[in-house]
């Protein structure tokens, strides 16, 4: 079956004044239909250009992305809009302080025609359940939700367009752990539910190992390595791999044992 | 005497729509080179906790504190504010989540580690605040302190500006150090260095530590003792290696295990919220 | 509505503001009512009354020609609130465009347009209303017209700015991730964030709109007699100060009152409106 995503070669670098910035170098990789691929890296990785990448918000300088087998042009239409969605970081600012919940989700059925206008605020009440929150939340105002409920408003509307690519930018990393518990549970039940596929950007590797179903390291605009999850952590082939897993602050004594074997063999 | 002492604190803010109670009676101790951590999530009340101990909340208008707060044997609430305000950055100080945007953008290292420490030394020169900046920036690892004293913050990384404020913050040799959520912005392997050099300076020169985080693997890294917090209660607190190992309260408990390991495990499904949470408090190894 | 109304009364003065504004516009809307002599906002003269001190019958005095003082003065607030609202129905409307056009199209677009909103910022604006009433024949349409020309770039320039910062947030470039139209991303998404600080400008300038007609008038570029209109009437009394007092002072202090009416809302208002984040 065709990969749903495909990079071929992708780079891109910044000019700013007089010096370039390659944020990316050579990245060629393949995302399967219904996986949940990891993009973990530093700062400076090139994570963030790539998600910027395959959202269309940025061209490449070099190679090319391929959605569903074509090549996704510079202008995208907007069936690519709706094919590839964005759960971002921060759930403060994700939401239009000033519209209701409701109205940010019914943005997206009314962007791409899903549904009669009549049935719309059936479809919102419907994706609030989904969710996980009670369909009257559609008339509050994102003052009045928590972080982790903005959250799922967020991922909510990557549903609403009916996407089947989610690019999630550090989605849990502003939540509180119970509430990233939840929301990562969530994030899984939906992604085996629904067949959706994820390129999932994160520099935490706990959440990496449990939710991410292949995992690719970036360091400095380059793709270090590419594995299996399980392989990844028990056998990692690249020292910046070995290194990253080496520093998470762990809690328990058998993750202090596997990180410290990792250690050692550098 | 233990270097901090809080006991029975409660905090409420008088709002337009009401009283509004934060904190319901912490009681918490920090002995003479000891590392106490205050986890708990957001909205708990631990932030708030660090910042009545340094008296920035007092002025607050609306604000209402009881209990009692002494540091080094002295009650807090005795003192006047002036006294107060010369405990800062001297005997006691703190250290911030972001390490760029807590040093002020404007002026160069230089100038603010002088500014640090003229609070010790009032009408220090530039020259002698310079060269005892520079044994500082020493301590902390940095090899280029000359260049380091004449850059901007966003000059630095947030690595280098981290340790630069860990420089500051020790500068006065003080009792205390407050650390909010120290090396949350940073990366993962900056952070494990940064949380290791922060614990030899402090073992180093005796200093104690009130912690505060949400991130309990730092926590068990890092702490000798651990204070859990949930809605402004204290509800289990030890030695750290006993309450991670053996965590008694229900909320702790659901905390361990909502933490993603790198062993695997999966994704448990946790309630966010459960009336189970408010049992009574757990106390391992008697109260210090 | 009960919200706005305990926000308001934790701060005293807009409920002073708004008693003020109340008043004035009460005087305005019912001046044919409240007026003793509704006839005397024309041209009409009483060469036995005039120049009378304030008493019984007149309760701020007559003017030279012997027309009563609060009459005129009730209809010239008539004259002022309408100049105010016409003014800043147009120039608020065009200049909210351009700022967000300019400041989330940018390109040629922001470079034009906050040019041209530069040249107009750089002239005094009591200056540029007289250059422009200089060349048209100063009658009240051409007084609101010169006014209304000044006035657009303060809100260009002011949404602008708020533009600039709301289009890095999530919220915008979340719209423009689902695929909305530029349009709407301008008026349905950042615009309504704007609205707070646009508000409580307009209720701040509104003051200043009668102030600035009272200017031209004062000069006599604005309203021309026998139409009453406050800053016509401070000028001609001015002359006659301090003996006949009335002429000016009364004229000054509802000036007065408005502007500072106006002024004391706006800072109510924009407590009421302000951050929900």
């Amino acid at each position: 079956m065709t990969p749903i995503l495909q990079l071929r070669s992708l780079g891109k670098s910044f000019v700013t004044g007089n010096h370039t910035v390659q944020a990316l170098t050579n990245i060629t990789l393949d995302v399967a239909q219904g996986e949940c691929l990891a993009i973990v890296g530093e700062s400076g990785s090139g994570k963030s250009t790539l998600a910027n990448l395959v959202l269309g918000l940025i061209t490449p300088s070099t190679g090319e992305i391929l959605f569903e087998g074509a090549i996704l042009p510079v202008r995208r239409t907007l069936p690519h809009r709706q094919a590839i969605q964005l759960v971002q970081q921060n759930p403060a600012s994700a939401l239009n302080p000033r519209r209701s919940v409701g109205a940010s989700l019914r943005l997206a059925l009314d962007v791409h025609g899903i549904g009669t206008p009549r049935e719309r605020p059936d479809l919102v009440a419907q994706l609030l359940t989904d969710v996980g929150l009670p369909a009257a939340y559609a008339s509050r105002a994102p003052a009045a939700l928590s972080g982790g409920q903005r959250q799922r408003i967020a991922i909510a509307r990557a549903l609403a367009c009916q996407s089947r690519l989610v690019v999630l930018d550090e989605p849990t990393s502003a939540l509180d752990v119970l509430v990233q518990a939840q929301v990562l549970h969530l994030l899984d039940r939906l992604r085996r539910a629904r067949g959706l596929t994820y390129l999932f950007i994160t520099h935490d590797l706990g959440v990496v190992r449990n939710i991410a179903t292949r995992v690719a390291v970036f360091s400095k605009g380059r793709m270090v390595e590419l594995a299996e999850t399980g392989a990844l952590f028990t056998a990692p082939g690249d020292p910046y791999t070995r290194r990253l897993i080496s520093a998470v602050p762990v809690i328990t004594k058998e993750e202090k044992i596997m990180r410290n074997t990792l250690g050692g063999l550098q | 005497m233990s270097t901090l002492d809080i006991r029975n604190l409660h905090l409420s803010f008088k709002l337009h729509s009401g009283l509004v109670h934060v904190l319901h009676g912490i009681s918490l101790s920090v002995a003479k080179g000891e590392r106490v951590a205050l986890v708990g999530e957001s909205g708990s009340g631990k932030s708030v906790t660090a910042r009545i101990v340094l008296g920035l909340l007092q002025e607050l208008r609306g604000a209402r504190i009881t209990g009692h707060v002494a540091f080094q044997g002295q009650d807090l609430s005795a003192l006047s504010p002036r006294a107060r305000h010369a405990l800062r950055g001297t005997a006691m100080s703190m250290i911030f989540q972001d390490p760029t945007s807590s040093l002020n953008p404007v002026y160069r290292i230089a100038p603010q580690f002088r500014e640090v420490l003229a609070r010790a030394t009032p009408g220090i020169s530039m020259e002698a605040a310079r060269a005892r900046a520079t044994t500082l920036l020493d301590e902390v690892a940095i090899t280029e302190p000359a260049r380091v004293l004449d850059s901007y913050p966003f000059q630095l990384s947030g690595g280098m500006n981290q340790r630069v404020m860990i420089a500051m913050a020790l500068a006065n040799r003080p009792a205390l150090l407050l650390a909010d959520e120290p090396g949350t912005a940073l990366d993962v392997t900056v952070q494990a260095q940064t949380l290791d050099l922060m614990r030899d300076l402090v073992a180093q020169h005796g200093t104690s530590v009130l912690f505060i985080s949400h991130n309990l693997g730092v926590v068990r890294e890092f702490a000798d003792r651990t204070c859990v917090i949930y809605k402004g209660r204290i509800v289990e607190s030890g030695p750290t290696e006993a309450v991670f190992e053996a965590p008694g309260h229900p909320y702790t408990r659901a905390l361990m295990a909502a933490q993603p390991r790198i062993t695997g495990g999966g994704l448990p499904e946790i309630a966010e919220a459960d009336s189970r949470f408010l049992a009574s408090a757990v106390i391992h190894g008697g109260l210090a | 509505m009960i919200r706005s109304l305990r926000i308001l009364s934790a701060n005293p003065l807009s409920l002073v503001g708004l008693a003020l504004v109340g008043l004035v516009i009460l005087a305005a809307a019912f001046a044919d009512f409240l007026a003793p002599f509704p006839e005397h906002r024309g041209a009409v003269v009483d060469f036995v009354n005039f120049n009378k001190p304030p008493d019984g019958t007149y309760f701020m005095g007559t003017d030279l020609v012997g027309r009563d003082m609060f009459s005129r003065i009730l209809y010239a607030y008539r004259i002022s609130l309408l100049l105010g609202v016409v003014v800043l129905a147009v120039a608020v409307p065009v200049g909210v465009t351009l700022g967000l056009m300019a400041g989330y199209l940018g390109g040629w677009w922001e470079y034009a347009l906050m040019r041209i909103t530069d040249v107009f910022l750089s002239i005094p604006p009591l200056v540029l209303a007289i250059a422009i009433m200089g060349v048209l024949q100063p009658t009240l349409l051409n007084g609101m017209l010169a006014v209304t020309a000044m006035w657009w770039p303060w809100y260009t320039r002011l949404v602008y700015n708020i533009t600039r910062g709301e289009k890095v947030e999530g919220y915008v470039l979340a719209a423009e991730v689902i695929g909305a139209s530029r349009a709407h991303v301008m008026f349905r998404e950042i615009l309504p964030n704007a609205v707070p600080a646009i508000v409580t400008k307009m209720t701040l300038d509104f003051g200043f709109v009668i102030l600035i007609v009272s200017s031209l008038s004062f000069l006599g570029l604005g309203v021309q007699p026998p139409t009453p209109d406050l800053g016509s009437m401070v000028a001609e009394g001015a002359r006659y100060l301090p003996d006949s007092w009335w002429l000016a002072v009364f004229p000054g202090l509802a000036i007065l009152i408005a502007v500072f009416g106006f002024n004391l809302i706006g800072d109510g208002l924009r407590d009421i409106l302000g951050p929900d984040r």
